[in-house]
């Protein structure tokens, strides 16, 4: 057993920087002695600071030491804590960093991530002249609130007690139970935070004659409590997330690869535009087409178009499948265009123009189309689909396409089926890929 | 053996588990919001964390923590979410930290276009933070090369212990093509030199200004110290002139002078060839069929692509322009790494910039046309 550690202050790199009666010497202190009273491995501790006074103070621990950017400690806590949650980290911080990081405090309290949270409060900006802080009481003079502050000061117990924190203190750095209480903060196991009110000596103590008595008379005048004002324990954001992880099923498998099994008819790239609506399942059925296209031998890609709000507007696809790698994934002239829904043709109008007449067109039969070079065939997709699932439209119209073009087999889109859907919503689409086929096999015929 | 059909966000995550990455923290951002989506899933499989973090500062604050531990780890964003990083990369440079950043790239400025493809961020990546310092930024064009230059810029980052940007973009990220993964060779896993345990840590030494510093965790044996600030090979706050300028000229040399190590491309030379195209992403790809149509027209001509933009691989891009007349660089922007090219080239060569910004990609014709290829 090693001896106990009697500080956890260095005594390599001189006595603490602050300014003569400043109260971040006593803050460190206190943190030292709780430090002292837990003896924890000095190498299992992370004394973590950002910008502001009191981000001097990391180095003069014989802990790690991390030293971040203004108002951010909290996230580097974090994902020191998320890495190695063996670790206490301990953030101090100043009030400065509270307003500029305040989203981070919000969102570690509701997260109740099980760091240390020390805010150093001394109601102004030390570092860069004392401008006046979220904290600055109302009526306070700082550099910059010369009349007295009009901003209402904000309470960092009150908020982060909202937010969801389980162990919240607010005391001052005269207070002889401090080391205690930091002390108890440690010993938490979720995220826990102290708010310690002291004296800004350069600046907000000569500007506003704030001495010590004043501490306690302005928490008073704010309406503010002292002492534990939250101890409510609830399991720590990283216990729960190895907990959920642990608990899930194993993972799957890799997904299923695509050996080539069938023959396509490509002497070149060619270009295939899905354009439907939302909800009518335009992508999958792209993804169908392409995957299908491999079974045959080809190279694949896929892009999709479609608005922001994904449940309404147009559903547009564009599919290349070709014999050799392909490079240039737009299609400015489709080969073959499916036009399934109003949305989609009007998405398409200007593809649609474009079209020369080796281009063929699948439409639904009840939408009025614009004059075009390319072959036109009209079929009843919707209709047809209405019979057995409205969402199998576009494996309907592929179906149609791949019947009369001969591109590949209709039984590699059969494959592509079986190979990335479920079996219910395959067997959906199986049937859809019989009827469109029928569908365009009936058209040739008549 | 066999085919998948994926999107490149999909192929940076496994790219990423590829190269053992075990931390990763983003924000939703179209287009990289898929990759959150998958390393949410993939990184726990495999012992490690992924949070979606409160917004980016957060994400890459995160990341900056794990990775002093000794973890890999990624963030994902698009150019708006770069912006954001943007304060906390200087100190990942600063602090000689590990991490991999994606850029699925969007239309921009601003919010842009999110759902739509640009490559408008690339000299926003080289000088993304305060003070300039170089980074490395590679540039995949395929879904296949996302993969591998994901787990490349992994490699990257461990061994010179600085940001590692892959800039992407949406018609990457979210275009899926088939492709096979397992048959992408790569090199062997990088870790990060750990220093010696006996020895007093000291985070930032090293010996020749291009050397990189050996790594101690934080939470491991030895106390480790990281700053924002200036500071000395020991991690501690410097304020001597000389001290200050032998740490930023190690920042530099680490990346700068292993630009050639650094350096990924693909030559396609034509012997005799007077013209030549350099290009990078996906508009290498309308570049490859320019090419070969002014080929099959009987113009010589040579092809650069760039897997590697910063540090600049210049002697790669020197050696291609020897006995080239015009180069001609397409871009998904109004001329951005055209820049870099003017600042190498012979006196006396054309340099002609292909160039849109309209969300849709460069086309071949376009390059055929405004090249002067035909």
């Amino acid at each position: 057993m090693n001896a106990a550690v009697e500080t956890f202050l260095s005594d390599e790199i001189g006595p603490l920087p602050f300014c003569p009666g400043c109260g971040h010497d006593r803050l460190v202190k206190a943190l030292d002695k709780a430090l002292v009273s837990l003896q924890p491995e000095p190498n299992k501790v992370v004394i973590v600071t950002d910008i502001g006074c009191i981000g001097l103070a990391d180095r003069y621990f014989v802990t790690h030491a991390f030293h971040g950017l203004h108002g951010r400690s909290i996230t580097y806590a974090c994902g020191l804590k998320l890495a190695r949650p063996e670790l206490t980290v301990i953030v101090l911080k100043g009030d400065g960093g509270c307003g500029i990081g305040g989203a981070h405090l919000l969102n570690v309290a509701r997260r109740n991530i099980g760091i240390t949270l020390i805010v150093a409060n001394n109601f102004n900006y030390g570092m860069t002249g004392g401008q006046h802080s979220v904290t600055t009481p109302l009526e306070g003079l700082t550099a910059t609130t010369p009349q007295g502050n009009i901003e209402g000061a904000l309470d960092l117990c009150g908020v982060t007690i909202a937010a969801g924190a389980p162990w919240v203190y607010r005391g001052t750095g005269f207070d002889g139970e401090l080391p205690d209480r930091i002390a108890d903060a440690i010993r938490q196991p979720g995220f826990a935070m102290l708010d310690v009110w002291d004296m800004c000596t350069a600046y907000y103590l000569p500007r506003n004659r704030f001495g010590k008595k004043d501490l306690a008379a302005t928490m008073e005048r704010l309406g503010l409590q002292s002492g534990l004002l939250a101890d409510r324990p609830r399991p720590e954001f990283g216990e729960l997330y190895r907990q959920i992880h642990a608990d899930a099923p194993p993972a799957p498998t890799a997904k299923p690869r695509i050996e080539a099994k069938y023959k396509h008819a490509l002497a070149r790239q060619t270009g295939i535009v899905i354009a439907g609506s939302a909800g009518q399942k335009v992508r999958s059925a792209a993804g169908l087409l392409a995957r299908a296209g491999m079974f045959a031998g080809l190279e694949a890609t896929q892009k999709d178009d479609y608005p922001i709000t994904v449940m309404t507007g147009h559903s547009l696809s564009e599919i290349i499948l070709s014999p050799e790698r392909i490079d240039y994934t737009a299609i400015e002239s489709p080969d073959y265009l499916l036009l399934i829904s109003r949305d989609g043709l009007d998405k398409a109008r200007g593809l649609l123009q474009r079209l020369d007449r080796s281009a063929t067109v699948y439409a639904e039969e009840t939408l009025e189309l614009p004059v075009t070079a390319a072959k036109v065939v009209r079929l009843p997709f919707a209709a047809t689909a209405k019979k057995i699932d409205r969402l199998s439209i576009g494996t309907l119209a592929l179906a149609a396409m791949l019947h009369d073009g001969g591109l590949l087999p209709l039984q590699a889109l059969e494959e592509s089926i079986s190979a990335v859907l479920k079996p219910a919503l395959a067997e959906v689409n199986r049937r859809a890929l019989a009827a469109g086929a029928a569908l365009a096999g009936e058209a040739r015929e008549a | 053996m066999g085919l998948e059909f994926l999107e490149g966000n999909e192929a940076i995550a496994r790219g990423a588990m590829q190269a053992n990455c075990n931390f990763f923290a983003g924000y939703p951002i179209t287009p990289s919001s898929s990759i959150l989506q998958h390393m949410l899933e993939l990184v726990p499989q495999r012992g490690g964390v992924a949070v979606q973090a409160e917004d980016e500062i957060a994400s890459i604050g995160f990341c900056i923590g794990a990775a002093m531990t000794g973890s890999k780890v990624l963030t994902a964003t698009s150019g708006p979410g770069i912006s954001l990083y943007s304060e906390n990369i200087g100190l990942a440079i600063i602090g000689e930290t590990p991490m991999v950043i994606v850029n699925v790239q969007r239309q921009g400025p601003a919010t842009g276009s999110a759902t739509k493809g640009a490559e408008g961020d690339i000299q926003f990546t080289r000088w993304c933070t305060s003070g300039g310092l170089p980074v490395i930024v590679l540039s995949p064009a395929t879904v296949g090369e996302a993969y591998e230059l994901t787990y490349r810029a992994f490699n990257f980052a461990e061994q010179y212990r600085v940001p590692v940007f892959l800039l992407t973009n949406k018609e990457i990220g979210l275009t899926r093509e088939s492709v096979d993964l397992e048959a992408i060779e790569l090199p062997a896993p990088v870790e990060r030199a750990r220093a010696a345990i006996d020895e007093a840590y000291r985070p930032h030494y090293f010996d020749q200004p291009t050397a990189v510093p050996a790594f101690a965790d934080f939470g491991g044996e030895q106390i480790a110290r990281f700053t924002t600030s200036t500071h000395d090979k020991d991690g501690y706050l410097a304020a001597s002139p000389p001290v200050i300028q032998e740490m930023i000229d190690h920042y530099a040399a680490k990346v700068d002078r292993a630009a050639d190590e650094i350096a990924l491309v693909k030559q396609d030379f034509q012997p005799g060839a007077e013209i030549l195209v350099v290009s990078y992403g996906i508009t290498s790809r309308s570049a490859a069929v320019a090419v070969r149509s002014a080929r099959a027209a009987g113009v010589k001509i040579s092809s650069l692509v760039l897997q590697t933009l910063y540090p600049v691989p210049a002697t790669a891009l020197v050696s291609a322009m020897r006995g080239i007349k015009r180069i001609v660089v397409p871009e998904m922007n109004m001329g951005q790494y055209i820049l870099e090219i003017e600042r190498l080239a012979p006196s006396g060569v054309e340099i002609i910039g292909v160039n849109k910004m309209d969300t849709t990609l460069v086309s071949p014709q376009e390059i055929l046309e405004q090249g002067g290829l035909k």
